[in-house]
């Protein structure tokens, strides 16, 4: 056998279980209590075991349970299972094709081995504000689908993210998936971000996505940031541009709106006021390129 | 209904094994401590630096994020399987090792093992009779750390090996005809 030596390990001691279904990934919740952690992806959970900043006292691998790892995409959005890999979902047209937004902020997720591994319903139930897909949730208006022993609900967004790390899943529970609403029609969408190494954990990154009238006017125009508040928040940026054609739109106008909005925080890769600066920059940026779209789209129609 | 310590079974390098290992274990630990496959190495355990990649099931996956365990009824090929044997006793390199030897794309060696796992699968999944992009080569090369070379000629070396799997593929139409 191995581990007859005492090889230094960095987790903590816990106990492991891989359930076969949804009903027994619950029951073990319950019968371990709050010590339990649900395992899908692992790409944060386990580098927070390995620093024991977070010492479960039980691990349920959630990777053998049957029916999570579907995307379907629909006129309505896309719904992504909580074992979907974010290399799925970059690789996936028919998602990109409902919601752009999708592809476009999974491409930003951490490194290619990385995507391999964690999940896009991972990163969010992780609900770390500099995620991508905590963002890009947010943006589309989208929900999750939470199992718990009384049964199945779903939390919009505005109600799952209570703060950094925290959602308002408290007890046994799992997250199966999530739901992220189509684009709408004359719409364009964009996403980028600082980062100080590309897949590295964004200083600042931004979503928007920008919808026209018939006139090509800007109807609407609402963004999302990466790493610039405690949870992810969608700033309506419209009151800059609304009615201006797209094409002389005031983009950095919005820019500046949006520095206004924001209160992020510094910390030792950028002082607040740096971030402020990004958010006007990226916003700016973005939405000249979700404009610019949006009227591709109308004119392809 | 819980374990603090499993059998699984598990393909390293094409070789089946069984083992038991504790839950605890990283697949970085039971590749080193346990099989004694110190090709992996292991630099900054939370995921950064990649030296310790290495490909389940052909995807470069980080051996520090992700549970020996977990590992159970997969297939794990490590640095040490990226060789093919020449049918004569001998190994033959993949043409990534090959060309990190040629352009001296390593000096210390410490992070050499992630590159040449993570650039590996990223070539052999690639159509061969396309030429590289940089962009390609910098999606392939950028998930790692080297404080050594400046990259500079990590990224001749997969260009060069694109280039070599190129010349390869050509070859093999050919003596199709």
């Amino acid at each position: 056998m191995l581990g007859g030596d005492p090889h230094p390990v960095k987790p903590a001691p816990f106990s492991y279980a891989d359930p076969g279904s949804v009903e027994e990934a619950l029951d073990v919740l319950t019968a371990e209590g709050e010590g339990a952690k649900v395992l899908a992806g692992g790409q944060s959970l386990i580098p927070l075991l390995s620093m024991r900043l977070a010492a479960p006292t039980t691990l349920v691998d959630i990777n053998r349970v049957p029916g999570l790892d579907g995307i379907t995409a629909g006129p309505d959005g896309v719904r992504v299972g909580a074992l979907v890999r974010h290399a799925r979902l970059l690789a996936s047209a028919e998602a990109a094709g409902v919601q752009p937004l999708l592809r476009r902020a999974t491409a930003n997720v951490a490194h290619p081995a990385i995507r391999n591994r964690g999940t896009t319903v991972g990163s969010i139930a992780h609900a770390d504000p500099s995620g991508e897909m905590t963002a890009v949730l947010a943006l589309t208006g989208g929900s999750v689908t939470v199992a718990t022993p009384g049964g199945r609900e779903t939390v919009g967004w505005g109600d799952f993210f209570l703060g950094p790390l925290e959602t308002s899943v408290h007890g046994p529970a799992v997250v199966l998936d999530a739901f992220f609403p189509a684009l709408p029609e004359r719409s364009g969408t964009a996403f980028a971000e600082i980062a100080r190494r590309k897949g590295d954990y964004a200083v600042c990154g931004a979503g928007v996505v920008v919808t026209l009238d018939a006139d090509r006017r800007v109807e609407s125009a609402r963004a999302a940031y990466l790493s610039v508040g405690l949870v992810p928040e969608v700033h309506d940026l419209t009151d800059a541009v609304g009615g201006q054609p797209v094409d002389t739109a005031d983009w950095a106008g919005a820019g500046e709106l949006a520095r206004g909005l924001v209160d992020p925080d510094g910390d030792l890769h950028a002082s607040a006021d740096y971030r402020r600066l990004l958010v006007a920059t990226l916003t700016a940026r973005t939405l000249a390129d979700a404009g610019a779209e949006a009227l591709a789209r109308m004119e392809a129609a | 209904m819980t374990d603090t310590e499993r059998a699984i079974s598990v393909v390293v390098n094409g070789v089946p094994r069984e083992a038991t290992v504790p839950v605890r274990w990283l697949l970085s630990d039971a590749l080193r401590h346990g099989l004694g496959l110190t090709g992996t190495h292991v630099g900054c355990e939370h995921g950064v630096c990649g030296s310790c990649t290495v490909l389940v099931d052909g995807q470069p996956t980080r051996s520090c994020l992700v549970l020996a365990v977990q590992m159970d009824g997969h297939e794990i090929t490590t640095v040490e399987g990226l060789s093919r044997s020449d049918n004569r006793g001998g190994q033959v390199l993949h043409p990534i090792q090959e060309a990190f030897r040629e352009c001296h794309a390593l000096q210390c060696g410490f992070c050499t093992p992630g590159f040449l796992t993570t650039i590996a699968a990223g070539l052999d999944a690639r159509d061969p009779s396309v030429e590289i992009t940089d962009e390609e080569v910098d999606e392939l090369v950028g998930g790692n750390l080297c404080r050594c070379t400046g990259y500079a000629n990590i990224k001749k070396a997969c260009r060069h090996a694109a280039a070599r799997m190129r010349d390869a593929a050509a070859t093999d139409v050919e003596a199709a005809r």
